[in-house]
């Protein structure tokens, strides 16, 4: 494989840091401050599209920052996968951006310029990840994110957000700390490197046993992913403004906490040495555990963004069962689900906040009736729903069926079922959602019969992001291309 | 010049001393600038001496030219060059940092005080420099005695009585180090270090020998604090003034590591250490004991300054453990955590420094309020828990990293477990103090009207030290790779594995 060595890695993890004095400065012109963010914004999404051809040609691009010893440095290398996730990221902060002054302005919350700036850091950190070249490089920014996140999760400073901050800090930060790090030295002193590698680098280090602990410390530790049990931070966490769950806890901080146990399982363990221990096969039972319960809690949840959230919890582990399948269909299916998730469920959440900035509604049971009120947001909603759900016309299909295909090529028809029986229940979580908002008789309906949707600000993303949901489907380049050309490199096609 | 730096970095903050002394008398304001000028000349020979160090190798100097090893003899390699800068650059920082909280906290004694602090740096700096075995007690001494009476400068109700609780801790622990001084010049004849090097060997099976080790290494425990010898420290750094603790804290512990550093790699080999006393064992899991019980005190705590004093307690129990652990990594992770942790605790109590110059008061309740208040020195208060934790990019992961592999490699689970649980609990520390700092005092409007905070922040000349530090955290951590390859690499004897 050919490799070039640029800079423009670390350019694109450092663009929305270095914006940070300029927010602060403009913080008493909230204009010249957003202008600011869409900069950053911009700046990084075509810095990060700027190395999409050479990606697409098959170089990797490297960039090495320190190196503190053999083997472990906190080095960029951009891969398939890496751009995948990187592009998803980038382009949806852009949307955010404007979608987070209509919510913000919209519901006139304090501490704007403190929310600009995390929220700026949370990207470097997101970006710094998906292009990491090592688990050390990984580690220092899935940390960075994590306490990044914390001032954006108990954004109210009230009692409740202080006690989901608690509830964040604990199972994020403890389980990196109590688990990832012992787990990513024991690596460092079993194979004496830490760079991901297309065939692992454990391979004829440890026992079985050993291999075995040392995989669950990474999957549990990483609980950004939300794999059941360390699942119960992201539901709290949704006391944050919307905007933070829309892109964070939809894509970024839960998709980082994915793509390291994506990482895991290719880079550090090898599709060979799962196979041949059989330990994929074990994620696979604790992933399709989590899709199902996580699924079953949701349709139980008022909230909307508590649904959302334990949706989020489920889909996620889609990803994880798809790449954990180890067959090269399920494998592209589980990382072509970060993107079509990604555009799905933000959508998902933007409609969310959109209805509580307009009604200031929070819960299912006090939507009945609002399609007439708000169509665009409602009509929104349901596409983003059909995505989750897996049918066209929407991208979740594509990823879904990648997923079906995956488990027939694994020989694996009961994680099929899991996979089925779990969009049934999408289906039965989220139609019912959209029936009652348009489908009610007049006199159930709670709201009057007059279009007076949310601000601009806030509906234009959704519409965005919904349409970008159904051309997905038509078009889902570049991101198929790229899960593709990951699969063939890992497997060796 | 260059050829006295080894001379020069004690003797000018030595003789400087007197200098401030008498122009207290005369006039107050002149001894600022006559310790910043002492203290800046030790700092630029240190550096120096460190430079020539890495260029040349191993400095000797005899001082006043009698040869050893009858005469004084300075003996300056890799370890002690480092510590040496570690000590006289954060003395000097310090010193700068607090200058406007001296003034607010005991105006009328500028004078004692700046004297009292340039000879403890002399003390600090000649105990790292120095290779000859009593002169270091004669330095300790001088360290310690001026620790006791700075110490005794500040809350007038307590800090006497916990600077003479320290006082009479820390003289047994000097006695114990003397007698086992006194123990090895029985047995060799010399004072010289490297001169007891070069004899010891073919002693190393003589009960003497053995006790003079373990009653040194005893005394050295006893000055760093080393659980559960540490009941002096608590009370002694919490009651002293600011500008006192920030000086004493980051250096005094990590001198005295030095210490036990140096008599286990240069007057005593790693072999009889490790192999012929066959304690080391024993002495991690004392380490895991110190770690664990710092936490746990430290959680038991309801002001900032006496919970970092805690924490400092089981960072001892990391750099104990890491020396003990007898391999590369666990040795160079002792170091490297010299050098951080002096850092990292700099950063917190200036920031301490900084919280009780504009609140007058350390305890949990008075923090309210304080991000929005205080933003800056919340923000570097920020990068030293984080460092403190053990969160990347900052230098204490790095040294947390070492010691962790030292500790895999050397198969002491217990300690690798004792580290993890002490970083765990030092996120619930510090998440803590945030948590007063960003959501107190509660608003009664579902958090949507804020009163905006009115910003009180500490005066600039406190602040850019402070920053200085803050950013040196990170600058450290990313240049582990070179102060590992070019320094710390060199400590360590190469037969050990």
């Amino acid at each position: 494989m050919e490799t070039i060595t640029s800079i423009r890695p670390l350019l694109a993890v450092l663009v929305s840091l270095l914006i940070i004095p300029l927010l602060v400065a403009s913080g008493r012109k909230p204009n010249v401050r957003e202008a600011w963010t869409f900069v950053a914004a911009v700046a990084k999404f075509l810095i990060v599209l700027s190395m999409l051809p050479a990606v697409l040609h098959g170089t990797e691009i490297v960039y090495t920052l320190v190196q503190f010893m053999p083997g472990a440095a906190i080095k960029f290398r951009v891969d398939a996968l890496g751009m995948l996730f990187a592009l998803v990221s980038s382009s949806l902060w852009i949307i955010t951006s404007a979608y987070s002054i209509g919510y913000m302005r919209g519901l006139k919350e304090h501490g704007q310029t403190r929310y600009f700036c995390y929220f700026a850091i949370c990207l470097s950190a997101t970006i710094g990840a998906a292009f990491s070249a090592n688990l050390l490089t990984l580690y220092l920014f899935y940390e960075i994110l994590s306490l990044a996140t914390y001032p954006l999760v108990t954004h109210h400073q009230d009692l409740e957000a202080r006690s989901s901050g608690r509830k964040y800090v604990l199972y994020v930060v403890g389980a990196s700390i109590g688990l990832v790090l012992p787990a990513m030295l024991i690596c460092y002193d079993l194979a004496g490197t830490l760079e991901f590698s297309k065939n692992g680098i454990l391979a004829g280090t440890a026992s079985r046993p050993l291999l075995f602990i040392l995989l669950f410390m990474f999957v549990f530790g990483f609980a950004k992913a939300a794999i059941m049990p360390m699942h119960s931070w992201l539901p709290a966490a949704m006391v944050a403004p919307t905007p933070v769950s829309a892109l964070l806890h939809a894509v970024a901080v839960v998709k980082v906490g994915v793509f390291s146990i994506v990482r895991i399982l290719t880079g550090v363990f090898g599709i060979q040495l799962l196979s041949s221990s059989h330990l994929g096969t074990v994620v696979c039972y604790v992933a399709a555990f989590t899709i199902l319960v996580g699924s079953f809690i949701a349709l139980s949840q008022d909230g909307l963004k508590r649904r959302l959230a334990f949706s989020t919890i489920a889909q996620l582990s889609y990803i994880v069962l798809g790449v954990a399948l180890l067959s090269p269909k399920g494998m592209i299916g589980g990382m072509l689900h970060i993107a079509m998730h990604a555009f799905g469920k933000i959508t998902l959440f933007f409609c969310a906040g959109a209805i509580f900035v307009a009604t200031g509604k929070k819960n299912i049971s006090e939507m009945v009736g609002i399609g007439r009120r708000m169509p665009v947001t409602m009509a929104a909603f349901f596409i983003a729903s059909l995505s989750i759900i897996g049918v066209p016309p929407c991208g979740g299909f594509i990823s879904k069926w990648y997923l079906a295909l995956g488990t027939l090529q694994a020989h694996q028809i009961g994680f099929l079922i899991v996979l089925l029986f779990s969009s049934l229940l999408n289906a039965c979580y989220f139609i019912p959602i959209t029936y009652t908002a348009f489908f009610c008789r007049p006199e159930e309906a709670m709201f009057e019969n007059k279009v007076q949707e949310a601000p601009l600000f806030c509906v234009v993303p959704l519409a965005i992001t919904a349409l970008i949901s159904i051309i997905l489907l038509f078009y889902p380049q570049p991101f198929l291309r790229l899960a593709t050309m990951m699969v063939e490199n890992i497997i060796g096609m | 010049m260059s050829q006295n730096y080894p001379a020069l970095l004690v003797i000018v903050p030595l003789l400087s001393a007197f200098f401030i002394s008498a122009a207290g008398w005369v006039n107050k304001r002149l001894c600022f600038p006559l310790s910043v000028a002492a203290l800046s000349v030790s700092a630029y020979s240190c550096i120096g001496l460190l430079l020539r160090v890495l260029n040349e190798g191993v400095v000797h100097y005899r001082l006043g030219g009698w040869p050893p090893p009858w005469g004084i003899v300075y003996y300056v390699d890799y370890l002690n060059g480092l510590v040496l800068c570690v000590v006289s650059i954060s003395a000097l920082i310090n010193l700068i940092a607090t200058k406007k909280s001296i003034e607010q906290e005991f105006p009328e004694k500028t004078g004692p005080f700046y004297t009292l602090y340039v000879l403890f740096v002399t003390g600090m700096l000649g105990i790292t420099v120095t290779g000859d075995a009593f002169n270091l007690y004669v330095l300790l001494e001088i360290g310690s005695i001026t620790g006791y009476a700075l110490l005794a400068m500040g809350d007038e109700d307590r800090a006497p009585l916990a600077s003479l609780n320290y006082l009479y801790m820390g003289t047994i622990g000097a006695c114990f180090y003397l007698l086992g001084v006194g123990y090895l010049y029985i047995a060799t004849g010399s004072l010289n270090m490297v001169d007891i090097a070069h004899i010891l060997p073919d002693l190393y099976q003589s009960k003497a020998v053995t006790a003079a080790f373990i009653i040194c290494l005893v005394g050295v425990w006893i000055k760093m604090a080393f659980f559960p010898l540490h009941a002096w420290l608590p009370n002694a750094y919490t009651f002293a003034p600011s500008a006192t603790s920030s000086l004493i804290a980051p250096l005094m512990t990590k001198v005295m590591i030095y210490v036990m550093i140096r008599l286990i790699l240069t007057v005593f080999t790693p072999e009889f250490a490790f192999t012929t006393l066959a304690v080391s064992h024993y002495i991690v899991w004392l380490a895991c004991i110190a770690i664990v019980m710092g936490a746990i005190l430290a959680l038991a705590q309801h002001d900032l300054k006496k919970m970092l004093t805690y924490i400092i307690v089981a960072e001892v129990g990391y750099m104990v453990g890491g020396a003990w652990l007898g391999n590369r990594a666990g040795m160079t992770g002792a170091v490297l955590h010299i050098v951080n942790d002096a850092l990292m605790t700099l950063c917190a109590f200036l920031v301490v420094c900084n919280i009780v110059y504009k609140v007058k008061g350390y305890a949990f309740a008075d923090l309210k309020g304080l991000f929005p208040k205080m933003p800056f020195t919340m923000g570097a208060f920020v990068i030293a828990a984080l460092s403190i934790i053990g969160v990347p990019p900052t230098c204490g992961f790095f040294s947390k990293w070492y010691l962790i592999l030292g500790a895999i490699q050397a198969h002491q689970y217990g300690f690798m477990v004792a580290l993890l649980f002490s970083s765990l609990i030092n996120v619930v520390l510090f998440f803590r103090v945030f948590e007063v700092g960003f959501f107190e005092p509660f608003s009664d409007h579902e958090g949507h009207e804020h009163h905006p905070a009115v910003m009180a922040e500490a005066p600039l000349s406190m602040l850019v030290p402070l920053y200085i530090v803050a950013v040196g955290l990170i600058v450290v951590g990313l240049y582990t790779g070179d102060i590992v390859n070019h320094i710390i690499r060199f400590v360590i004897p190469k037969g050990f594995m």
